[in-house]
């Protein structure tokens, strides 16, 4: 059996004392949440870490709430938790439908939202819809407390915006107007999304459509004319590469095919 | 690290590394019903539950046991002579050959029973994508797990 090689675990009962952790261990220490990407990574030796950071029982970093407008999702949250949210369920159900088709049910029980943003794995779901709906990550570190956009903070594969001395607290997604409509559709055979499009369009304005899992990051589709410019549009956006989900023309011609159906999904 | 938890019911205070799987302590605990397999969290033949939630637990570290409740297969049947009503369910639709994915399948079969006692067939297609079998085929699983829901729904 594969076994991970030994590190030290702490458990900070406050950001700050996170943080602090952070600042004190470098990058010889990780942030664990879920663990379902990390404990992978670790136990195939791609990642190496004397420390690992449970952020698990740090205080109000679990749960969802309305705030200021906005669902606030802390960052130690399951994808399950969200899945069955009522609040989710109310307001985002195109969130709520995201995150019930995450993987499979033993990652959804225990992975959380803020952690695969933060892992960064680009074959994933859900940075293509936060994207589309304006979402932030509010992260917290050393020096004080800063918001970004979810579209800022994933730089590219296993890349963020994230300090080395921070940790994300929550997602924040704005609560959709009574007019908007969002959808998310995705292509996949294997454990992970070949293709994703989330489509967003308030009050019947020209929609977002943001494309997930082809590129290194998230791909926002510039076009504001009918579906077919969407489509042509999109597909000339993405660079996608060869691998085991299909062929790079294949996963542009399902870019194509998901963008029109996603906007029809809205319309 | 310290870990006090339940496993099938009983109270266990464990010494363990925070390196070590909790696949590798319930099987070095004996209960080796849980299977190490595709160790990525994609099989399902590791599944056990964790607070009443499937886990894989070749990626779950054993130090989450911690004031938390663990249940894996050996502790369904109520005696050696009457089986939980999911695993009767599985014997009856012949929902298994092998048996190497059973453990796995029952537990989260189980799981989902729990949390939703009338699932639809899609519900327990749903549930159990990710739960991989090899040899049997899935439309007696899902009869199985159809059925259990029935007899446990009839007490």
């Amino acid at each position: 059996m594969q076994i991970l090689s030994d590190f030290q675990l702490h458990r900070p009962a406050t950001v700050d004392e996170a943080i602090e952790l952070r600042a004190e261990l470098g990058d010889g220490a990780a942030l664990y949440a879920g663990g379902t990407e990390l404990l992978l990574a670790m136990k195939m030796g791609v990642l190496d870490y004397e420390h690992l950071i449970d952020v698990k029982r740090i205080g109000g970093l679990r749960g969802i709430e309305l705030r200021d407008g906005a669902l606030r999702i802390g960052a130690a949250t399951t994808h399950r938790e969200i899945e069955t949210s009522p609040l989710v369920a109310e307001h985002l159900p195109a969130l709520a439908s995201l995150e019930r088709h995450v993987a499979n049910v033993r990652v959804r029980a225990a992975g959380t939202l803020a952690g695969n943003l933060a892992f960064g794995e680009p074959h994933a779901d859900p940075a293509a819809l936060l994207v589309a709906l304006d979402a932030t990550v509010e992260l917290a570190g050393s020096t004080g407390r800063r918001s970004l956009p979810v579209e800022q903070f994933a730089v590219g594969a296993y890349e963020t915006e994230l300090g080395e001395d921070e940790l994300i607290e929550a997602v924040v997604v704005p609560l959709p107007g009574r007019e908007t409509r969002a959808a998310y559709l995705k292509f996949q055979v294997l454990e992970r999304p070949t293709v994703g499009v989330a489509a967003v369009a308030h009050n019947g304005d020209a929609p977002t459509v943001v494309v997930g899992a082809v590129d290194e990051r998230p791909i926002r589709v510039e076009a504001n004319g009918d579906v077919g410019d969407y489509v042509d549009a999109a597909r000339a956006a993405v660079d996608p590469v060869d691998d085991l989900s299909g062929s790079a023309e294949y996963k542009r011609h399902l870019t194509g095919v998901l963008v029109k159906r996603a906007l029809e999904a809205i319309a | 690290m310290r870990v006090d938890g339940r496993i099938n019911g009983r109270e266990h205070v464990l010494d363990v590394a925070p390196s070590t799987l909790l696949l590798d302590l319930l099987r070095d605990l004996g209960l080796t019903g849980a299977k190490p397999s595709c160790e990525l969290e994609v099989c399902g033949a590791c599944t056990v539950q964790l607070d009443g939630l499937p886990v894989s637990a070749c990626t779950t570290l054993a130090i989450e046991l911690d004031g938390r409740s663990v249940e894996t297969v050996e502790g369904l049947a109520p005696s050696d002579d009457r089986l939980h009503p999911v695993q009767q369910a599985f014997l009856k639709h012949s929902a298994l050959q092998c048996g190497f994915c059973t453990p796995g399948m029952v537990m989260s079969a189980k799981a989902l029973l729990e949390t939703n006692p009338a699932p639809s067939r899609d519900d327990v297609v749903h549930w159990l994508e990710g739960s991989i079998c090899r040899c049997t085929g899935y439309e007696p699983i899902v009869d199985a797990v159809l059925e259990a829901a029935g007899a446990m729904a009839h007490g």
